[in-house]
């Protein structure tokens, strides 16, 4: 049990740090770290990005169509609404609630879309606007029930799924079903337009220029303070790594139709969410208050405000999920965000790492644990078998993730990391 | 009473009030701390005639307690004593019925725990309040992080590492979790994360209660480097032993009232239990003399560390000398 957490490491003692002479014995050390934090159960985006991997490869074997180019753009576009309403249940998840709503919320997002688009005949940005106050609204109204009646999230929002499927068949009418013009510009997004080639990977050379430039000021403002920081090789490595992986998906993409707007949409969805977690104290205190509501409170963190903001995150990306999915398939049905809508992307949210039990989880999980769900999805809709044997797969998978979770969990609280 | 049940709320003082002090001082070494032991001149934090009752309980009667800067009073009494409620009265959680709180130059009203952090009263509850999916650097700066936009982690590292230094804790890395500290390295970052505060009076509840002998020593050796630094220190304990190790002064409550004040180095642990019980013949008393009698040898001391010094002949008759007037 030699993790470096219990060595008392000259760290905090004034004067510059001793840090290993070499960089062999720096790898060793880091080697070392990184092995004690895996088997202390601080398992990251490990088992997901596994798990990927073992299912691209089962898939490709089953049927060879799965990684062609089509396919995979196909499927990158088809991950986009559910990985967005995934983003959302990351955010109630972090901070220890749930919204089992989801589907719901956009499927009713899509209907009242398209009755004021299409129906109505209001211009497209008004509609969205229209959709996304009234899903902002009701995550403020979840919120409210939550922090001044004090009944559980888990049965607020069961209650939401059912109310809000109601709404949705209400606005619908008789009618049932309202297709979304093909020349308009929702639809266009969501199904035709792709990146032009030159402009793709200029975006990964930016992606890779800007994640090495900010790797390295903050190295180079740690190294300054004498503090540890990532050295030069990492960055380099770092920043190549991800220069030659997305290089390589958007030429594959791009034998194919290309990288469609709406998935860079989504990428950017989860750096801006990544960015607010990460790096301000508004994300910090969704931790907090997700891993010590108490702790929180007396750290003068206004736990009512962070709740309140998760929720509305939650129902508006749900709204904006809803909207993409509708675009795609432009029209608004009865079914809009029925089926396994919900399940899905509160599954891809605990599959890609995001912890049921509050305070762990990033907004990679998002994007990650909706390419393991569509994947799945995908691969055995291209096997001819049927939603019976889908929903079997995604549910066995599902609990796969969450007893992940939960063994984990175990493992870091034997291992003294929470 | 001592159960120590968690105050509701303590919201940090006001983050306007915090943040001057964060950019504002700079980084102390160990040679810019204050002299140690100026616990002379006017006491720091008075309080005179605090009375609390809850109902027809009367918590609280009539209590005086005096804090000087860079002095450790320790607050003792058996359950239902009153500690508790005193610490509550002074951290803002509980309104006192009569009585004066006099802190550095005037007469204060603490109405809520946020007017005590203003006023530079800090209180760390037995349960410590501590996010163990942070790490401690978060933790430290929880609620007060520096340039809330675009986190200045680098000088939040910077100030973390100088103050646990100051303390001289013993904590692997900065950057590890919470969960994966020991209880007293868990007291150490509760008690640093008070000092980002600045404050000027430490109130302690019940530090070393749920520690091993190590973590203990540890914690004791935090707390005379608090009162290094010209804090006044109200300790809260129920451990004889770690109160006469640290504390300059003990400050007895008994059913919420003041049973005696003891110069800490010359009151033996039998004067201390005979204020805390309110006799001179009492269970613990009975129970020493039980252990010297069967005298085969053992060393009193390893039978109960609350009599560790029942040295003979000399009478429990001296308690209450130095009693408060």
């Amino acid at each position: 049990m030699t993790q470096p957490a219990t060595v008392t490491s000259p760290e905090l003692s004034p004067g510059p740090p001793q840090k290993p002479t070499t960089w062999s014995d720096r790898a060793r050390d880091r080697r070392r770290a990184v092995a004690a934090r895996l088997r202390g159960g601080d398992l990251g985006l490990l088992p997901v990005l596994a798990g990927l991997v073992v299912i691209w490869v089962v898939m490709q074997i089953l049927n060879p169509i799965f990684m062609s180019s089509a396919n995979l753009t196909n499927l990158a576009l088809e991950s986009v609404p559910v990985g967005i309403i995934a983003l959302g249940v990351v955010c109630v998840l972090l901070v220890g609630q749930i919204d089992l709503s989801v589907g719901s919320i956009s499927g009713l997002s899509a209907a009242v879309l398209a009755v004021l688009f299409v129906d109505r005949g209001l211009p497209a940005w008004l509609a969205v606007t229209a959709s996304l106050v009234l899903a902002s609204l009701i995550g403020w109204f979840y919120a409210q029930v939550h922090n001044r009646i004090g009944v559980p999230s888990f049965v607020i929002t069961l209650g939401g799924l059912l109310g809000f499927l109601g709404v949705q068949l209400w606005i619908l009418g008789p009618k049932g079903s309202i297709n979304l013009p093909y020349d308009s510009g929702l639809v266009a997004f969501a199904q035709l337009q792709f990146l032009p080639p030159w402009l793709a990977y200029t975006l990964v050379v930016v992606g890779a220029a800007v994640l090495y430039g900010t790797g390295a000021a903050r190295a180079a403002e740690r190294r300054r303070a004498g503090l540890a920081a990532a050295s030069r090789r990492l960055l380099v490595g770092r920043s190549l790594a991800l220069l030659a992986g997305l290089g390589a998906a958007v030429w594959y993409l791009n034998r194919d139709r290309g990288v469609g707007w709406m998935f860079v949409f989504f990428l950017a969805l989860v750096l801006v969410l990544h960015y607010v977690l990460s790096r301000t104290s508004f994300g910090k205190s969704m931790y907090a208050v997700g891993g010590n509501m108490e702790a929180a409170r007396r750290a003068g963190v206004n736990v009512k405000a962070v709740l309140t903001m998760a929720f509305v995150l939650c129902t508006t990306l749900a709204c904006v999920g809803g909207i993409l999915s509708a675009s795609r398939l432009a029209a608004a049905n009865q079914s809009s965000g029925g089926g396994d809508v919900n399940l899905n992307a509160i599954a891809a949210a605990v599959i890609g790492g995001t912890s049921l039990f509050g305070g762990r989880g990033s907004a990679f999980a998002a994007l990650l644990g909706v390419l393991v769900i569509q994947s799945i999805s995908s691969g055995l809709t291209l096997l001819n078998l049927d939603s019976a044997y889908r929903f079997m797969v995604t549910g066995g998978v599902l609990l796969l993730a969450v007893s992940l979770d939960a063994v984990a969990r175990r493992s870091r609280v034997s291992h003294g990391r929470a | 009473m001592t159960a120590a049940t968690p105050s509701p709320c303590l919201p940090n003082a006001s983050l306007p009030d915090c943040l001057p002090v964060l950019f504002g001082r700079s980084v102390m070494t160990v040679e810019s701390l204050p002299s140690p032991r100026a616990s002379s001149g006017s006491p720091l934090l008075s309080l005179r005639g605090i009375s609390k009752s809850f109902g027809a309980v009367a918590a609280l009667t009539d209590v005086d307690l005096d804090v000087s800067a860079g002095q450790v009073v320790a607050l003792v009494g058996d359950n239902g004593a009153g500690k508790s409620t005193l610490v509550k009265v002074l951290s803002g959680v509980h309104q006192p019925d009569a009585g004066t709180v006099g802190f550095d130059t005037g007469a204060v009203s603490v109405t809520s725990p946020a007017v005590a952090q203003r006023l530079g009263i800090a209180t760390v509850f037995q349960d410590l309040a501590l996010c163990e999916n942070l790490n401690v650097v978060e933790n430290l700066f929880l609620g007060r992080e520096l340039r809330g936009l675009r986190l200045d982690e680098v000088a939040m590292e910077v100030r973390s590492r100088a103050l646990l230094g100051e303390l001289s804790a013993k904590i692997p890395s900065v950057r590890v979790p919470v969960a994966a500290l020991s209880g007293g390295q868990r007291q150490t970052v509760a008690i640093a994360r008070t000092l980002l505060g600045d404050p000027k009076v430490i109130i302690l509840d019940e530090p070393t209660a749920a520690l091993g002998v190590a973590q203990t020593a540890e914690v004791l050796n935090l707390i005379e480097r608090l009162r290094e630094r010209g804090l006044g220190v109200i300790m809260v304990s129920h451990n004889m032993a770690d109160v006469r190790a640290v504390a300059d002064t003990v400050a007895v409550l008994r059913l919420g009232r003041n049973n005696g004040l003891f110069d800490a180095a010359e009151a033996t642990a039998s004067d201390l239990v005979a204020a805390i019980t309110g006799a001179t013949d009492n269970v613990v008393s009975r129970r020493a003399g039980r252990d010297r009698t069967m005298g085969d040898g053992a060393d009193p001391a390893v039978g109960d560390r609350a009599v560790g010094d029942p040295a003979p002949g000399n009478g429990p008759a001296a308690a209450h000398k130095g009693e408060a007037s």
